[in-house]
């Protein structure tokens, strides 16, 4: 097993006028290939923060980061857009999907940037569609959906690129209990397929479809166990 | 990003605010229009003033009197008479790059025909006169030689004395009175039209130079003539004909050293450049004048583009998150800029084309829409996008991803 990320010594600073903050102390963990992570926590507690650095939205202040064997701490704006373009899948709490387009075209958003060509651009996104079990809704504004739908197709559109690692923070959020575990069947199932996941939540239900928990306390890891998908028996039941 | 991809993207965030792309657009529409249909104006006005500049006649040199000194009086330029028939003919002569010579004598009154006169312009030539001005007849002959020799009393009418005196029947063959003497109408000239200076070149009666020599103007020799009208032979041999004729004519009227000429020549093609550049100039200056509403309408487009970009920040995030490139942004921003101007350009040019014609339809204006305008225009559209568009795009390219996706 290879590690996909490797943390080490992570700290972020947020200067606001004369005052600082750090939200990030130290933070040092590695993810393997194919594992399913739950980052639990506090409100405040730093997790989204990791979140953006372990997705290249952000740079650390100081500390070190290998994404998939790469040092990304060198990297310009542009090489770290064909980083997250390429090897990362992004589900955010709010969908963030683009209005008044149709979900085939926000799945195939990912592909635009990658610079594949419209024919196979519309069946890679239609056969991503599928996979989250979205077919027959390739067409429908995100309107015309409803949120579990709504987070499926930002799935898709996660998935469409094959990344390494899909980051997800909070995905269920802003979901019912019913869409959650829809949800959490559906990334349990890509899981299965080998792709590795983050994922922030602070829910207790949810992160048992993890089989590891790290849980973040003012800006530090307190602690880091292999649990096994607890939730997955549950599921079965 | 492929750019079909752009343009669609560019497309549909302009559909998506139809009602505020048009307004933007609106101050490009008005810009253009205002444009095209003054250029239209202007080069309409320059090719009025170039038919009227090949309406006088080609590679043309006036020769004119100069004043003289009586008793401290001086007369103004061409009040003199110091040149003569002699002249002409030593001009035609001698000068090698002159083809043709006319003198000519001027003068006005009234011409009677029955019950009916006009107040015109009496002018007395030669033969050449209307070789030089390539004036030919409608009606009836043109002035002869033996007119000249004999100081016949014929005369050719303008067209719009032939109009006043004659209305629809042949004035050739009859007589009509010219300063109260009776002159038998040989012909009438084809319609000129205005000259440069706007008078109308057919409000003219012309007869033999003797004949206005000896009986309609008044003065000490009847040989004198009031101006004289050259043509040289080419138009390269202008200037040569010109310096020509400036020494031959010092020579005859013994004027050395410093002493001031009697005599002074124009070159008429000059003349007639002059007021084609300065129509020109005219036509430049509407554009500019124009141009400056081109301006505040790119500064509309980077106003909604600001807007825009600051409405869409969250979008912006979402594409950099996923992999968009700052020049992805730049080039989406730059080419939904670009697409309102000219888009706005194109309209603008079909409504400026459309004013134009109206324009010449209901004043009977001249207007010419050339397709130089119409791409000048069109590129100048996309330039103003270009321009006042990047500032924005750049600042949206500019965006943290981070902070564009936490936006609200
Ligand atoms: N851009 C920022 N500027 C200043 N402070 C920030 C910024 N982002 C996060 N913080 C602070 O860092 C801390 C951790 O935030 P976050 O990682 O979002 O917490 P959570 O664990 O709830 O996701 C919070 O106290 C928050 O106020
Ligand atoms: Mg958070």
């Amino acid at each position: 097993m290879s590690a996909v990320i490797v943390l080490t010594d992570i700290r972020r600073v947020f200067i606001m006028g004369d005052q600082q903050f750090e939200a990030l102390k130290g933070v040092s963990f590695a993810v393997e290939q194919g594992e399913f992570v739950a980052i639990m926590g506090a409100s405040g507690s730093g997790k989204s923060t990791c979140m953006n650095l372990i997705g290249c939205l952000d740079r650390p202040t100081s500390g070190s980061y290998l994404l998939d064997g790469l040092d990304v701490g060198g990297m310009d704006a542009d090489q770290l857009a064909e980083i997250r373009n390429k090897k990362l899948g992004f589900v955010f709490q709010g969908f963030n999907l683009l209005a008044r387009t149709p979900a085939v075209e926000n799945v195939e958003l990912p592909l635009v940037y990658s610079g594949i060509h419209s024919k196979e651009r519309r069946q890679l996104a239609l056969a991503a569609l599928e996979q989250v079990g979205l077919a027959g809704k390739e067409f429908n504004h995100s309107s015309q959906l409803s949120g579990g739908q709504q987070q499926r197709v930002a799935i898709a559109r996660a998935l469409v690129n094959k990344p390494a690692l899909i980051l997800a923070d909070e995905p269920t959020g802003n979901l019912d209990s019913t869409t959650t575990l829809e949800i959490m069947t559906l990334f349990t199932a890509l899981n299965r397929q080998g792709i590795t996941i983050v994922m922030v939540t602070h829910e207790h239900d949810v992160a048992g479809f993890a089989r590891r928990q790290l849980t973040f306390k003012d800006g530090q890891i307190l602690s880091d166990c292999q649990t096994g998908q607890t939730s997955q028996t549950l599921l079965k039941a | 990003m492929d750019f079909l991809q752009t343009l669609k993207i560019a497309l549909r965030a302009l559909r998506t605010n139809k009602m505020r792309s048009f307004l933007t657009m609106l101050g490009i529409i008005i810009g253009i229009a205002a444009v095209i249909a003054m250029m239209a104006v202007g080069s309409g006005a320059s090719y009025v003033i170039s038919q009227q500049i090949a309406s006088i006649g080609s590679n043309i040199i006036l020769v004119i009197p100069g004043s003289t000194t009586s008793g401290g009086l001086r007369t103004g330029s061409g009040g003199a008479q110091t040149l003569t028939s002699d002249d002409v003919k030593a001009i035609m002569n001698e000068c090698p790059s002159v083809a043709l010579a006319s003198g000519t004598v001027r003068s006005s009154g009234q011409v009677v025909y029955g019950n009916l006169n006009w107040s015109t312009l009496i002018m007395g030539g030669t033969p050449e006169l209307f070789e030089i001005r390539e004036w030919p007849v409608t009606a009836g002959r043109s002035i002869e030689q033996q007119d000249v020799d004999s100081a016949g009393k014929v005369c050719l009418l303008g067209q719009t004395v032939a109009d006043n005196l004659f209305g629809s029947s042949d004035p050739v063959g009859k007589i009509v009175r010219i300063k109260k003497i009776p002159f038998t109408v040989i012909g009438v000239l084809e319609r000129k039209g205005q000259s440069p200076q706007g008078t109308d070149q057919d409000d003219t009666v012309f007869v033999p130079l003797r004949t206005a020599q000896r009986n309609l103007v008044r003065s000490n020799h009847t040989t004198s003539v009031g101006a004289l009208m050259v043509q040289a032979r080419s138009a390269e041999l202008l200037d040569k004909a010109e310096e020509e004729i400036n020494s031959l004519l010092k020579q005859r009227h013994r004027i050395t050293g410093d002493k001031e000429p009697d005599f002074s020549t124009r070159n008429l093609s000059e003349i007639l450049a002059v007021a084609e550049k300065s129509s020109q100039a005219m036509s430049l200056l509407l554009g500019a004048v124009a141009s400056i509403s081109l301006i505040v309408g790119g500064i509309g487009i980077m106003n909604i583009m600001l807007v825009s970009v600051t409405e869409r920040t969250r979008e912006i995030g979402i594409r950099m998150a996923i992999g968009a490139r700052k020049n992805d942004i730049l080039l989406q921003f730059m080419t939904e800029a670009v697409l309102l101007t000219i888009l706005g350009g194109l309209i603008g040019i079909a409504l400026g084309a459309a004013g134009a014609t109206i324009v010449s339809k209901m004043l009977s204006w001249p207007t010419l829409i050339s397709i130089q305008s119409i791409t000048v225009a069109f590129f100048f559209s996309g330039a103003i996008g270009i321009f006042f568009g990047f500032y924005p795009a750049k600042k949206a390219a500019g965006l943290n991803p981070i902070d564009a996706l936490r936006y609200e």
